[in-house]
């Protein structure tokens, strides 16, 4: 953390506000590559050996692909050539014209594609990854060997339960927010800070990791300008968007995997989690399937207990050879 | 939809930004009379006629078109990524610059037209849904939808639009939602108009919804002019 000094002009606080930081057992992509997505570049990172079979690592909303670099090296120690790619928009991925899950599953097909062209890999997706994943389970699922979902299981949509007259105010606020958000997001930039800024306002939706993990992910997340450091997160995205897709539709797929699957549940409540525990899934678990659930952990378990999760991620799936 | 003959397009048309999608809001006609603006919105695959359709003619207000991201004039976004919603906020820039409009849609256009008359009631005076491309869109439930990479056309209308507009959710409580926000704060008894002869699912709930007239385009016009 770097407090204000009395006196010190901004330049002063931009030298004491250096580019880098450590964290234990982070670690550098091995390899970092683009690809051309139908016009959209995604970038991409690899940890592991490159000729170590294929296990895709895909992230959640908002975050990036380097939100890998503890879990990821522990996973290539394993023996896999751990791929991740920023999803459009997001990390140093292109910002683009226009966003939707149907988009981020074609982006994803394409990383598919160039890593691992028709043949099944092992799979991992963390939150909204892991609804993407568990959704092209569905629709292809030739692409899978194993797949391990980490809490990326919603089973309803965030926030109380409603009677139908609040239910109603509350879609008119969220409709009106939205087109407000849709209407002046041209001229959108992010809001500069210092790392420290910038890992506070992660923090918020992130209360369970600490700030040296959240300044750490500012530097390799963030893009530093001459006035500040800003997310690459394009400004245009916002939480919460608006439409008919009912974030249980991707839980009912699940019952229909056909491979093994890993569902990884917690139970410590955060804003960026679904509140999602083990009776609302077990339903749905297939027969090739299993869950398990950490009570004392929250929705970022790998970065939380990274050592744990990537223990019970390599047993599940098995020697890589 | 055939055209009243040698009646021309005029300038302007106008430049909406959404973010990084420039939307041409093209009117078609002046005014010959008193009435507010009436907005067209094309269905899918489409783009706004350069000729005042003769089914909506008789109408005395300036007559606009807005073309959708995608189609017609307007930016022909990289690597897809559509939504209905996205054409929502298409048409709220729309509304926005012209005031108030009555909007009347054709198949897609006509379930735009129903989101928008919900998201501003306050500004959209009746809005009709009539047939046209795009009307029926897809699934009203969890279903396996083939995730596809299309070659690049570098022209509108996009391929992407037409696979992921042609497609897209449409649940009839979704729709009804809309119905509701838009009769609960019209001023209007009928702010919603159904005037298409096929009515899929959501077009079904939404014509047996209160508030929501059923009666030919022609008619509708008259009702909201």
């Amino acid at each position: 953390m770097h407090d204000a000094t009395p006196g010190a002009t901004p330049a002063d606080a931009m030298a004491a506000d250096d580019t880098h930081r450590e964290f234990p057992g982070a670690r550098t992509p091995d390899r970092s590559w683009r690809l051309d997505a139908n016009g959209v570049g995604i970038a991409i990172n690899e940890w592991g050996d490159a000729d170590a079979p294929v296990l895709m690592c895909v992230h959640g909303g908002a975050d990036f692909s380097r939100t890998f670099d503890v879990f990821a090296p522990l996973l290539a120690a394993g023996g896999w050539r751990v791929v991740a790619w920023d999803h459009r928009g997001h990390g140093d991925s292109d910002h683009t014209h226009l966003y939707s899950f149907d988009a981020d599953l074609r982006d994803a097909v394409c990383v598919f594609d160039a890593v691992a062209p028709n043949r099944p890999v092992a799979v991992l997706g963390h939150s909204k990854g892991g609804a993407m994943m568990t959704t092209l389970a569905d629709a292809q699922p030739y692409r899978f060997q194993r797949f391990v979902n980490i809490d990326g299981v919603p089973y309803r949509r965030p926030g109380p339960d409603l009677a139908e007259h609040q239910r109603a105010t509350t879609l008119r606020a969220d409709l009106d927010g939205w087109l407000a958000h849709r209407r002046r997001t041209a001229g959108n930039t992010r809001k500069p800070g210092t790392i420290a800024e910038l890992a506070r306002r992660r923090g918020a939706m992130n209360p369970r990791l600490s700030t040296e993990w959240l300044e750490y992910l500012v530097t390799v997340g963030a893009r530093h300008d001459d006035d500040g450091w800003r997310w690459k997160l394009d400004p245009s995205m916002r939480m919460g968007g608006f439409g008919p897709w009912r974030p249980e539709w991707a839980l009912y797929r699940l019952a229909g995997v056909d491979f093994p699957f890993l569902g990884v549940l917690v139970g410590a409540d955060e804003p960026m989690g679904w509140g999602t525990r083990p009776r609302h899934v077990e339903p749905y678990v297939p027969a090739t399937g299993r869950l398990e659930y950490f009570e004392d952990l929250g929705h970022f378990i790998h970065i939380e207990a990274p050592e744990m999760t990537a223990d019970l991620v390599l047993d599940f799936l098995g020697d890589p050879r | 939809m055939t055209t009243a003959g040698n009646t021309a397009a005029t300038e302007p048309t106008v430049t909406l930004r959404h973010n990084r999608v420039e939307l041409a809001l093209h009117r078609i006609r002046e005014a010959t009379g008193d009435a507010h603006p009436l907005l067209l919105l094309h269905g899918l695959g489409e783009r706004t006629p350069d000729h005042t359709p003769d089914v909506v003619a008789s109408w005395d207000g300036e007559i606009w078109g807005l073309d959708f991201t995608g189609h017609g004039a307007s930016t022909l976004p990289v690597g897809g990524g559509y939504t209905a919603e996205i054409l929502m906020g298409d048409a709220d820039l729309a509304v926005d610059h012209l005031g108030t409009c009555t909007v009347v849609g054709r198949g897609l256009g006509g379930y735009v037209a129903l989101l928008i008359a919900g998201a501003r009631p306050d500004v959209v005076h009746g809005a009709v849904i009539a047939d046209g491309p795009g009307l029926t869109g897809g699934a009203v439930s969890p279903t396996s939808q083939a995730v596809v990479r299309l070659a690049d056309v570098g022209r509108t209308p996009d391929p992407y639009a037409l696979l992921e507009l042609g497609r897209d959710l449409r649940p009839p409580d979704y729709a009804l939602d809309f119905v509701q926000m838009a009769t609960s704060t019209s001023h209007l008894d009928e702010p919603l108009c159904v005037a298409a002869a096929f009515r899929p699912t959501w077009l079904e709930a939404v014509a047996g919804a209160p508030g929501v007239a059923q009666m030919g385009l022609p008619d509708a016009l008259d009702l909201y002019r």
